[in-house]
């Protein structure tokens, strides 16, 4: 194995937090820095010419490749994992931006109380309420202290929307329900599609609260506070599972990689796939010494550092701790261990695909623009006569429609699924087709968890990682609950014919739900029930950070990144401001 | 190596649309000229008689009537040979480490060990002299094989092929995307997207070739010489 020349600091992973990450301290400090990303280079320019459905939005061209690294499922403890062949229910990426460059951008925060869902969730209606097999617990740091950081990424991805909250100031139009924020968004919100406009006016006649959806996407020309200029959305289409060809959705290419070209200090590495991070000890507990690699060549290399920084994704974070051994691995059996619990996948599902009348050109859109409601959210939805706990949001989408992907729903009443009923059937509702989705919580279960799989391995040998998790009660009667309800708004839509969705049975890996996969490497303010500390500093290996949504210690509503983002500028504060001047535990 | 086969087809049976689902190299004879009583259209995977079932099949699932055009005037065939020799085929995108749980649950996904190219070898075995019966027996045979993986890959091929991009092989002079109103990659609808509330909005296709003025190279090319 060759060893290279030792550098201040290492991090693992070139997607949206690690690139942070390399620009926060390639600007504020002289370390030098070395960012290993496992994918290929990308830029802007190369977007255009990818503008095709069959290659990018059905063979997962931007993902990560299967057939090198997958992880295996099942629902049970006791039952046998099998391997996720090709990625449906989650989308992991790969290359630099990582996950980010083919997003969909909708940037909203948590609900403060999901940063204490514990502590609210038993306040508000008892112990009695919380459901069996739960593992729910406090973040350990709460809203109020995030608020700032959260603001801060809002600036420099640049964020179009509107507030419902200015200092605890509720303002029509925006979210009444948010948290409160520091100052309105950068830029007003994008331009609402006839679909999304129609799920707006129906929500408001039905009493709700519509709002459009935040979205790092431009809705104007926007310069962010490092310079980086950016042109307004063109509502193309071809946006989610792909990059954007003129920069307007924010990615990691088009925000953080320019400012880094410009730093001497910071180099980005790719093809090159992280195996280790390497420790003084064999035990549990340490300090990291640097990471091996294999790069394009097959070679293995040695590369020494005094700080590691872990930021491949959940996946890939829970996979390099256990294949390192570093931490105690969580055994469900006992309670014992911390490293791979919690892991959470947000419930998200089409509670009402609506048939309607009109014509709705869903080929113009972008990303995860739309409008949504939070009236039924967290702890804004009043819970003590439902048989469930917490709730979430219904949004109607307008993502730009690629044909492949949606050619062929029909109404339940249609019964054939190919030949001309079919057919004719299938291209009348092309075009009049819209969905009423919704997005919830799932709480964090005891039995759901993360650890290595006994049988199949990955392209370097290694065992893949193993995910055990299944929907409960909780999920199932929420979706119930939700179903009805996201029929009623397509009723006041009206749609002619409307599919209910059928109802959660066991998680399905084929389905998309979200790429939003918390858990494993959570935070918590002591080392018996955290793997990282609220710095996101390791807390039995000090020099080692981890950064990203594995360190939830449950999901909200909300999509993650911009919780994700927030963090990851709160650590690099901790890092410049306190570590760097003593390389401790900063908790 | 192979004996090379092709497909051939009479020029009026497909109405003159097949200038992009050519081999590339063919593609410059322009195959819509009167004078030409039939095509030849070289095969990367199929033989002569699976397209022709093939052709025949992806017809009974998106036939082409008085509802519009079909798997025929699209070129679906030649989508899925292309696709079938191509990396699609041989399984690159999936993860092909056994052990292998034939009967694994449905919410696992497929789990089989055959590739897409194994697949269909197979159930075209079951499905001799297809293309010579009436539509009706046609439909009998299909709908016997209606639950099986093949039939699910030929039915998810037959959508693709009909409106994937006309590089591919399938889309054949944009037909699919015609049909159903799909304008393909537009670079811009920031004027259109917030008008034209409740009335259908159709601009003219345009293919990916077009809008960035030159050729793309589509995956499935990645395995030719
Ligand atoms: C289709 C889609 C839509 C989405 N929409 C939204 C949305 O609307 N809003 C939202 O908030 N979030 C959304 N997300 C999720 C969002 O993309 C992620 O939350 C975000 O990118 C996470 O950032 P990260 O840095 O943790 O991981 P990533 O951005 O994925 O970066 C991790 C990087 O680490 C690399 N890596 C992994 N393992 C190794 C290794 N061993 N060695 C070297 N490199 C490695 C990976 O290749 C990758 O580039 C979406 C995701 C997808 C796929
Ligand atoms: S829809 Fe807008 S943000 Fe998305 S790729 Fe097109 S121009 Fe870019």
């Amino acid at each position: 194995m060759k060893t290279l020349r030792s550098t201040d600091v290492v991090i693992i992973g070139g997607g949206w937090t690690g690139l942070l990450m390399a620009k926060e301290l390639g600007s504020r400090t002289a370390l030098s820095v070395v960012v290993l990303e496992r994918g290929g280079p990308r830029k802007t320019q190369d977007y255009a010419a990818d503008m095709d459905e069959l290659d990018y939005f059905v063979r997962l061209h931007m993902m990560q490749d299967p057939s090198r690294e997958t992880v295996t499922l099942r629902h049970s403890p006791s039952e046998r994992a099998l391997p996720i062949r090709q990625f449906g229910a989650f989308l992991p990426g790969s290359g630099i931006g990582g996950t980010g460059e083919h997003w969909g951008a909708v940037y909203p925060r948590l609900l403060p109380d999901c940063f204490e869902l514990y502590s609210k969730t038993v306040g508000k209606y008892g112990v009695k309420k919380l459901p069996e097999g739960h593992s729910m617990q406090d973040w350990g740091i709460t809203y109020d202290e995030l608020e700032p950081y959260y603001a801060r990424s809002e600036r420099e991805l640049g964020v179009s929307g509107k507030a419902g909250n200015l200092k605890g100031k509720k303002i029509e139009g925006g979210n009444i329900f948010e948290g409160w924020r520091s100052s309105e968004y950068p830029m007003p919100p994008v331009k609402t599609p006839y679909f999304s406009d129609l799920f707006g006016k129906a929500t408001k006649s039905l009493g709700y609260h519509p709002f459009s959806n935040p979205v790092a996407i431009n809705s104007e020309h926007y310069t962010n506070p490092d310079g980086m200029s950016r042109a307004a959305c063109a509502f193309c289409g071809y946006c989610e599972r792909l990059g954007c060809m003129i920069g307007a959705k924010a990615q990691p290419t088009n925000t953080f990689l320019p400012v880094i070209q410009k730093q001497k200090s910071v180099s980005i590495r790719t093809g090159t796939s992280v195996r280790r991070i390497v420790k003084d000890t064999a035990e549990a507990y340490g300090k990291a010494r640097g990471v091996t690699y294999i790069d394009v060549s097959g070679e293995e290399i040695f590369q020494p550092a005094d700080l590691v920084i872990l930021a491949s994704w959940t996946l890939g974070n829970n996979h390099l701790l256990l294949l390192s051994g570093i931490g105690n691995p969580y055994n469900p059996a006992t309670g014992k261990g911390i490293l791979g619990k919690n892991l959470t996948h947000q419930v998200s599902f089409p509670a009402a695909q609506s048939f309607l009348e009109k014509p709705l050109n869903r080929f113009m859109g972008a990303g995860g623009i739309g409008m949504r409601i939070a009236d039924l959210e967290g702890d804004v939805l009043d819970q003590s006569n439902l048989p469930f706990i917490r709730g979430g949001i219904f949004q109607g989408h307008s993502v730009g429609y690629q044909p492949i992907a949606i050619f062929g729903s029909v109404p339940r009443s249609v019964k054939s699924r190919w030949g001309a009923e079919w057919k004719k059937a299938s291209i009348e509702y092309y075009d009049r087709t819209g969905t009423v989705s919704f997005s919830g919580e799932q709480i964090p279960y005891k039995g759901n968890y993360i650890d290595l799989d006994p049988t199949y391995k990955d392209h370097a040998g290694d065992p893949l990682l193993r995910l055990t998790i299944n929907w409960r009660e909780n999920e199932r009667k929420m979706v119930e609950y939700m179903t009805a309800k996201g029929v009623e708004i397509a009723r006041a839509m009206g749609a002619k014919e409307i599919n209910p969705f059928p109802g959660y049975g066991d998680y399905d890996v084929t389905r998309y739900q979200s790429t939003h996969l918390q858990g494993g490497t959570i935070m918590a303010p002591s080392p018996e029930r955290g793997v990282v500390n609220t710095f996101l500093q390791h807390w039995q290996v000090p020099n080692l950070f981890i950064l990203g949504a594995s360190t939830f210690p449950n999901t909200g509503s909300a999509n993650p990144t911009p919780t994700i983002l927030a963090l990851t500028y709160r650590t690099a504060d901790a890092i410049v401001d306190r570590y760097l001047k003593n390389p401790a535990p900063l908790a | 190596m192979r004996r090379r086969q092709f497909l051939v087809l009479s020029a009026a049976s497909i109405g003159g649309v097949l200038v992009y689902s050519l081999d590339r190299r063919a593609s410059r004879l322009f195959a819509q000229e009167k004078s030409s009583q039939s095509l030849k259209i070289p095969l990367r995977f199929f033989t002569e008689a699976e397209a022709l079932i093939v052709a025949a099949a992806a017809s009974r699932i998106f036939p082409s009537d008085d509802s519009g055009p079909g798997a025929k005037e699209a070129g679906v065939v030649i989508y899925i040979d292309r696709q079938l020799a191509g990396p699609y085929g041989r399984d690159r995108y999936r993860y092909t480490q056994g052990p292998f749980v034939e009967d694994a649950p449905r919410e696992f996904g497929y789990q089989g060990k055959a590739t897409p190219r194994e697949v269909y070898r197979e159930g075209l075995k079951d499905l001799k002299g297809f293309d010579r019966l009436s539509p009706e027996e046609q439909d009998k045979q299909l709908r016997q094989i209606e639950s099986s993986h093949f039939f699910a890959l030929l039915r998810q091929n037959t959508i693709e092929g009909m409106f994937c991009d006309p590089m591919h092989g399938g889309n054949a002079d944009m037909v699919g995307w015609q049909l159903i109103g799909f304008p393909g990659p537009r670079m811009s609808n920031y004027a259109d997207v917030d008008k034209h509330y409740g009335e259908a909005f159709r601009p003219k296709p345009v293919s990916l070739q077009q809008v960035v003025g030159r050729k793309v190279r589509p995956s499935e090319d990645e395995d030719l010489k």
